[in-house]
């Protein structure tokens, strides 16, 4: 057994090198059908800096970055002990206090003051849109996710498809559909939250009732698919929902009350606050779900269905109740992507949406709440970033590669995300210690 | 009402046999690739979601391959054959290879940990969304087609239908594939570790069953098999990286439908679908015929989880 290439000096190497070829690839320029493989071959930059090291062909300064990596495991190997403990003393105190309750709440109180005077300080108008479209509202979405995802166990791949029922019904209920709208009454957009969200719990039941009866890894398939229709229906049902060109013409939210007249308008900053308390609220009533009397059947059922079976909980409801009551939130974050977009466009409603989310969720922590607002916050700034100044060669459809890869490098070294919740570590710790059940259902024979 | 299913059912006796040809080729394909998905099923009671990305390697590669050897010259005849083995060979080698690479990367530090079911799925997922949006960048984010590798022409004909090249192509490669597959898996020493890890890993270990390399050879298989099959999808679809997620949720349906984990079942359930797919093509519009697959995916998933034959690899060989 003592073949040189299975020498853990020899595999550590060559991983290092794989590691890094895989890094050069994913960052490097586009290539096309003519020549596949430029991301290996072309040059690193166009200036000379680094005694000419970023001026050679980019292969070579991988090469010269896996050495490094190797280098560094190496060390780490020999003295990570050390490192772990120096790290462990730093990090000590700031994980005792963010256990204690009252300081948890101040700290909510403080981080919801600072999103308030955020826009203060940020002048620049791609930032104030993207703090809208793509951070507060996909804080929404990871919230509503986290739900199915995190507190009931269900990994759902077609989440996109509630957010799609939001913004079809709230574009339906203003008149902006060729669907003529209930009773020929075109409504403010603030009346098509409620109509909305319970047009996406609906829906949430329809989609539930039936497919959470399989397994799990049957349900992620199978919302898979319906995500798939979803796009299907929205993109060729024409004398419905406009077909592949979208439906434009969304009023703006507006208040007509005696003298108060406010239209929120093109402008970003309005339209923030409006998600802002929105995404409060929902962080509230989801926090207090989590410990309810729901919150606590859900647990039950993700770390052994059986017995939580036995003890009177009827699984198919509380798990339809949390495809509902995620779908709630994904609802109205369509509401305010279509009011404020005036527009809705089937071809944002794919896979790559509903995985987006997902990613959101694993890289926060799978079941907790400040994990799932951290992950989206952190996530979509960096992908706003990175369409916002974009290194060379960085195309907008990179990130998805990242985002894969991250997904596995989180499974790998950190299934319980970022901010894990204290509940589902533990879980996830007994899983791999042989006890507990938790997702047995997954890998269980089929009765 | 009724002149819809008449008029329908009028296109449906005209078409059959056509239809049912056509059917019966892209039933070979989703067999081919239902394959992998039964394997790794059979021995880790998983579905790798990143089979599709296997999938889309072999076609890549195969077309890469047949591009550089083909040049400007117009194949027929012998050359024809000896360009139709070296695609599917140079498809399965790459479907094997990503595989396997799945399989080290994505799968075994999980396996190493016990990590919950959860985990891999999510794994998974990131390797096919990886692997997916890492060959549109080097390959470019659009449809090529092959270079012409025999003419298509009808060779013979069935109750009116022409049976073209194409379809023939295909039969034989798959029947010749499928066969080989069976009988390695019930008569050889490799196939009888897969069987009996399939049965019961630790019994097996315990009689000196290597476990990894087993649960490698698995993937193998099936990876060559669907790369193999994706040559055959992409000679007439052409090849784009996101031609995997169709054939492949179909090819899931398949074995589902035929009773996941059981590799006769995953060739029936790809034959049918195949053909109830095709079929449909009367009744539906063109652009949910993949609504009509996904719906009995759904329906037997409801009714019948374990398929019409079974679940179970270790017992169906």
């Amino acid at each position: 057994m003592s073949r040189w290439w299975r020498r853990p000096s020899v595999v550590r190497l060559a991983s290092s090198v794989s590691v890094m070829a895989a890094v050069e690839l994913v960052t490097g320029p586009p290539g096309s059908n003519a020549a596949p493989m430029a991301g290996v071959s072309g040059s690193f930059a166009e200036k000379v800096s680094f005694f000419g090291l970023f001026a050679s062909p980019r292969w070579s300064v991988f090469l010269v970055y896996a050495l490094v990596l190797y280098g560094v495991w190496s060390l780490w190997l020999h003295r990570g002990r050390q490192i772990r403990n120096a790290a462990s003393v730093v990090l000590a105190r700031p994980r005792n206090i963010a256990q204690r309750g009252t300081i948890r709440w101040s700290a909510a109180v403080v981080l919801v003051v600072v999103a308030a005077l955020l826009p203060h300080f940020v002048s620049d108008p791609f930032w104030q849109t993207a703090m809208v479209e793509q951070i507060a509202v996909y804080v929404l979405l990871a919230l509503g996710l986290n739900v199915v995802v995190g507190f009931a166990g269900l990994l759902d791949l077609g989440f996109v498809a509630f957010y799609a029922v939001g913004a079809y019904a709230t574009a339906w209920v203003t008149g902006a559909l060729p669907l003529p709208p209930l009773f020929g009454v075109h409504l403010n957009p603030f009346f098509a939250i409620p109509i909305a969200i319970a047009l996406a719990m609906l829906a949430g039941v329809l989609l539930g009732t039936p497919t959470l009866r399989l397994r799990g890894d049957y349900l992620a398939i199978v919302t898979l698919g319906f995500g798939e229709i979803i796009f299907l229906f929205a993109n060729n049902l024409n004398g419905i929902t406009g077909g592949s060109a979208g439906t434009g013409q969304i009023p703006h939210f507006s208040i007509h009350l005696a003298s108060i007249k406010y239209v929120w308008g093109l402008a970003p900053v309005p339209y923030y606050y409006l998600t802002l308390a929105f995404v409060v609220l929902f962080v509230i009533a989801f926090s207090l779900l989590e410990h309810s009397r729901i919150g606590r059947a859900w647990t039950a059922i993700r770390e052994d269905e059986v017995a939580a079976e036995s003890l009177g909980i009827n699984p198919l409801k509380f798990k339809v109740m949390a495809f509902a009551i995620g779908a709630a939130s994904a609802g109205f974050a369509g509401v305010v992507t279509a009011a404020q977009t005036n527009f809705v466009n089937p071809s944002v409603f794919t896979l790559y949406f509903s995985i987006n989310i997902l990613v959101l969720v694993i890289f926060g922590g799978m079941g907790s709440i400040s994990g799932a607002v951290l992950g989206a916050i952190v996530i979509q700034t960096v992908s706003m970033y990175l369409i916002h100044t974009p290194p060379a060669g960085y195309q907008p459809q990179d990130l998805y590669i990242y985002l894969g890869a991250l997904l596995i490098v989180m499974m790998i070294f950190r299934p319980s995300g970022l901010l894990p919740s204290k509940r589902r570590r533990r879980e996830i710790g007994l899983a791999e210690a042989g006890e507990g059940h938790m997702d047995e259902v997954l890998t269980g024979d089929t009765p | 009402m009724i002149n819809y299913f008449t008029s329908h059912f009028d296109t449906l006796r005209l078409e059959f046999w056509p239809l049912l040809v056509g059917g019966l080729a892209s039933g070979f394909i989703y067999a081919m690739v239902a394959i992998g998905y039964t394997l790794v099923y059979g021995v880790l009671r998983l579905i790798n979601f990143a089979h599709s990305e296997i999938f889309m390697s072999g076609g890549f590669a195969s077309y890469f391959v047949i591009r550089a050897v083909i040049g400007t010259s117009q194949p027929s005849g012998l050359e024809s054959i000896l360009l139709i083995g070296l695609g599917v060979v140079s498809g399965g080698a790459a479907g094997a290879l990503v595989a396997v690479l799945v399989e080290r990367v994505a799968y075994r530090p999980l396996r190493r940990r016990k990590a919950p079911a959860l985990a891999y799925l999510i794994s998974a997922i990131g390797a096919s969304y990886f692997l997916f949006n890492l060959a549109g960048k080097e390959f470019g984010r659009y449809l090529y087609a092959y270079p012409t590798i025999f003419v298509n022409h009808p060779v013979f004909t069935i109750f009116g239908a022409g049976v073209q090249m194409y379809y023939v192509v295909v039969a034989i490669a798959g029947v010749i594939m499928l066969i080989t597959l069976d009988r390695v898996v019930a008569k050889s020493k490799l196939g009888r570790s897969v069987r009996a890890v399939a049965q019961d890993a630790e019994t097996a270990s315990l009689m000196g069953v290597n476990i990894d390399r087993t649960i490698v050879v698995t993937f193998l298989i099936g990876g060559a098999l669907g790369g193999a099959a994706a040559f055959l999808y992409g000679i007439t679809s052409g090849v784009i990286y996101t031609m995997g997620f169709t054939p492949a949720l179909k090819a899931f349906t398949a074995a589902v439908l035929g009773g996941i984990g059981n590799i006769r079942g995953a060739v029936l359930g790809g034959l049918l679908l195949g053909v109830v797919e095709s079929l449909s093509v009367a009744f539906v519009q063109g652009s949910y015929i993949d609504v009509a697959a996904f719906t009995v995916l759904v329906l037997v998933l409801l009714f019948r989880p374990t398929g019409i034959l079974g679940e179970r690899l270790g017992r169906s060989a």
